[in-house]
């Protein structure tokens, strides 16, 4: 295999927001590379539709303390409240630094930024819906991406397209850099670099029915997990209340921000009797809840009731196609209905890894549930947990989350890399990797072990036992399941043996990260004994203060899970029962 | 039912040439062309080669030519096509690996028209003002994903690989058009060079390859009235 070496200070893996907003920061001060295995711009931060979040108060009177309270609110109590603080408070200058760089924001007759209602957004902590969200149509992570990949190009950023990173070395606690696959050509890349970023991303695939890109594996926590760094809060993973029955693309809560109503098979307007003071935009843990109780009480609709209905029907085709473009779009191509005359079969769609590569506030990761930190190593954005999103995660606030923490990450990688000298790595890194690789090269193919087929049955079996309800009785069977297929992955094979755009190959490692996000929620979400946020547990209905205000941290132990706690930070606002 | 496909498939390693291969799938009308592809890849034929992440028409990655036409394979359902489903790289860009095409020129003349907001003025902090009119003026043209499907539809392109092509005048226009930037004067000299927006011949294909319904051909005449306002 053909090794080359590349000496930086810096690497940046992942091109999506996070990864972006980062290499803006660090690219100035350091020899800084950007990784990616997709083109940036096809990364899915370009899929965000609704919204970003921030106190402009550009519609009414608003303000970042309002903010933080729905945040922390909306977490179940389990978010930092320091960090916390930090999202809602830097959100405002955030956003306005994006629309310097040239971010086309919908704009209201003022000429100031537009800001539309999103789920449990308030003003007045609960008073009523806040015109929070700050937009450009429902696609706002495609201005987002755009925009900061326009700002990189502007400043001559080095990027590596088609670059999968798929190993980091780390000596005694230190980073020295990472060992990327050249998707093109089969060569193996050491990257020398004392300061790492991960920004790979969420892990949704691992359910079956998700709004996730197919790229969306997982593999920054993974190949971190597979190093004995922890992975936290895993347990919480975010079921989207809107998305298009059986495919799972995402229809925005900026549908429902814009006067949208979930019906169920007889037309009722359910969410009212499950949230009675803002109905409809209560918080996705809840909605998604509510929407799989009606199917169990059979409310669903359709021939086999398991969907309900999102009816926009009575918003006029004027706001329909100006606000929701491309939502309507997607409606009309795959379902083929008419989202001005009928209302549109949904379901929750497996969308948001709250849980991830834990970090501190300046995106620094975290060894170990004490605090212990790796000298080098960086996390921002879905990949990682800080934690501001707690148990369950505002919508709105992932796109502000990639924009404040990727900047930090950056920032701390400016710091350290200022403050050390480089280290040498060698072309022999890349052994491991090597070595993996030709395991997969020289084993004969068997249908049987064939990726694809095990990879089914995970997101098969992830929908079934780990979704919206768990219990004891789900959790262990998935247990059983999940051992059971990573046996099985020791032996997977692949047909394809080249060398050029081999991405049956890449399919199979990324497989091996799906495995661990996959054991890493079960084992974190059997041990959780208590219902909070998007974790409900049918044993343990009830959120359990005295036990559980605490952070999992999963760490690896040999083919199972080994579980620690963290407290969780307060801050002004006393954990109280979460109604809506 | 029953579908019959015709890939034409290139492996650098092995072939001088590229190759048609047939397949035979079972899918419900409903799915994507992305969905019969992976069905071959995953459970038939591993080694199929095509770029796909979102499934859903937004990133751009898996524009190819369906039965002579140039679209997304995860925006086109099968009932939506005739059968059988003849597949096919996009044209004029190298072809790396069966639908795999060298993405690489494609970006460079994205790049040459200056992509990013120029405005030197100290923005002060809060955001600078746009009305909604001024806004409106460009919409149509942010909402590029760079998928390449109308480039490498152009009769134009096709002959002349250095013409700068629809995909980039339309990233030329979201900034020519929008009213907080000042960098026309310079984009537009890149529009006035041999290669530039008056090598289109209004062919209109683009127009009709783009899958997120961008007026591109509208765009390039903006552009071109634009630069002989400038001149
Ligand atoms: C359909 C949809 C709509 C959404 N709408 C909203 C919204 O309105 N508001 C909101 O706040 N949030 C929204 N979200 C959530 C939000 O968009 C995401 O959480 C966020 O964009 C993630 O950004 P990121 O930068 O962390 O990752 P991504 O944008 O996913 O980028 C990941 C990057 O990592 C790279 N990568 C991954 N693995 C590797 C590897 N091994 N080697 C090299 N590169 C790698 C990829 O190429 C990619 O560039 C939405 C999410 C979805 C799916
Ligand atoms: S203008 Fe349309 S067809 Fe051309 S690159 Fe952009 S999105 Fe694709
Ligand atoms: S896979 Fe993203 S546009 Fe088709």
């Amino acid at each position: 295999m053909k090794i080359v070496k590349h000496s930086f200070d810096g690497i940046i893996v992942g091109a999506g927001g996070a990864g972006l907003r980062a290499a803006i920061e660090a690219a100035p001060t350091m020899k800084l590379a950007v990784i990616t295995k997709l083109y940036p711009t096809r990364s899915h931060t370009g899929a965000a539709q609704g919204g970003m979040s921030a106190a402009l108060a550009n519609v009414e009177e608003d303000n970042w303390n309002w903010h933080a309270f729905d945040t922390v609110k909306g977490s179940d109590y389990l978010a930092d409240q320091p960090a916390v603080d930090i999202l809602c408070k830097e959100a405002i200058d955030a956003v306005v630094e994006l629309e310097h760089w040239g971010l086309p924001f919908s704009r209201l007759e003022s000429g100031k930024i537009a800001q539309r209602r999103f789920g449990g957004h308030t003003v007045k902590e609960g008073a009523a819906p806040a015109f929070r969200a700050c937009y450009a149509a429902d696609r706002t992570g495609h201005m987002i991406l755009q925009t900061l990949y326009q700002k990189c190009v502007s400043m001559g950023v080095e990027f590596f397209d088609e670059f999968q990173v798929l190993d980091i070395k780390i000596e005694d606690g230190v980073c020295k850099g990472v060992v990327a696959y050249e998707i093109a050509t089969g060569d193996l890349h050491v990257f020398e670099a004392r300061a790492v970023t991960f920004a790979t991303g969420g892990f949704g695939k691992i359910f079956k029915v998700s709004s996730n890109a197919h790229s969306l594996t997982g593999d920054g926590p993974g190949m971190l997990y597979q190093k004995g760094i922890p992975l936290e809060d895993m347990e919480f993973y975010q079921f989207h209340p809107t998305g298009i029955y059986r495919l799972g693309i995402l229809l925005s809560e900026a549908a429902r921000g814009e006067g949208g109503i979930l019906r169920n098979k007889d037309g009722e307007r359910f969410m009212e009797r499950y949230a009675p003071s803002i109905k409809d935009l209560a918080p996705r843990d809840m909605v998604s809840r509510a929407i799989a109780t009606e199917i169990s009480a059979g409310n669903g609709a359709g021939p086999n009731n398991d969907y309900v209905f999102l009816d926009l029907t009575h918003l006029g085709e004027e706001a329909i196609m100006k606000k929701l473009p491309d939502i309507t779009d997607f409606v009309r191509t795959y379902v083929k209905i008419e989202p001005i005359n009928d209302p549109i079969p949904v379901q929750p769609t497996a969308h948001y890894a709250m849980g991830g590569i834990p970090t501190d506030v300046n995106g620094r990761v975290l060894s170990d549930h004490k605090g212990g930190v790796i000298e080098g190593v960086y996390a921002a954005g879905e990949a990682a947990c800080v934690s501001v999103h707690g148990a369950n995660r505002l919508g709105t606030n992932s796109l502000l989350d990639i924009v404040v923490f990727g900047k930090r990450a950056g920032q701390s990688m400016v710091d350290y890399v200022s403050s050390t000298k480089a280290s040498p790595l060698n072309e022999s890194a890349a052994d491991d990797l090597s070595n993996k690789i030709s395991g997969f090269m020289e084993k004969e193919h068997t249908t049987e072990f064939s990726v694809a087929k095990i990879r089914s049955e995970l997101q098969d079996s992830m929908e079934e036992n780990a979704k919206i309800f768990r219990s004891k009785e789900t959790l262990d069977n998935q247990t059983e399941i999940l051992s059971d297929l990573r046996e099985r992955y020791k032996n997977v094979t692949i047909s394809d043996k080249s060398k050029v755009f081999n991405s049956e190959l890449l399919e199979a490692i990324e497989l091996d990260y799906l495995l661990d996000m996959a054991d890493t929620t079960v084992a974190s979400a059997l041990a959780r004994k208590e219902s909070r946020g998007a974790h409900s547990r049918e044993d343990y209905p009830d959120r359990d203060d005295t036990k559980f205000m605490k952070h999992s941290f999963a760490f690896k132990n040999g083919d199972s899970v080994k579980l620690e706690y963290k407290d969780v930070e307060l801050g002004k606002y006393e954990p109280m029962e979460r109604k809506y | 039912m029953e579908i019959d496909l015709k890939i034409l498939r290139y492996d650098p390693e092995n072939d001088k040439k590229g190759h048609w291969e047939y397949y035979k799938v079972d899918a419900e009308p409903e799915e994507r062309i992305l969905d019969l592809l992976h069905k071959i890849k995953w459970f038939e034929d591993g080694s199929l080669s095509f770029r796909k992440s979102c499934a859903h028409g937004v990133c751009g990655s898996d524009a190819m030519v369906v039965n002579g036409e140039n679209m997304l394979a995860c925006q086109v359902l099968v009932k939506e096509v005739s059968n059988p489903i003849k597949i096919e790289p996009i044209r004029g860009l190298p072809v790396l690996k069966d639908l795999i095409v060298d993405m690489e020129p494609f970006f460079d003349s994205y790049k040459k028209v200056m992509p990013f907001l120029i405005n030197d003025d100290e923005p002060g902090d809060r955001e600078r003002l746009q009305s909604p009119e001024d806004r409106d003026k460009f919409e149509d043209t942010t909402k590029c994903i760079l998928c390449a499907a109308c480039t490498t539809s152009c009769p134009v392109f096709w002959t002349a690989d250095s013409y700068i092509g629809p995909a980039a005048i339309v990233n030329a226009h979201r900034f020519v058009m929008d009213s907080r930037d000042q960098g026309s004067k310079q984009r537009l000299e890149i529009m006035k060079d041999v290669n530039g927006a008056f090598r289109c011949r209004t062919a209109f294909n683009c127009t009709s390859a783009c899958p997120r319904g961008i007026q591109v051909t509208k765009a390039i005449e903006d552009v071109k009235r634009e630069t002989l306002l400038n001149n």
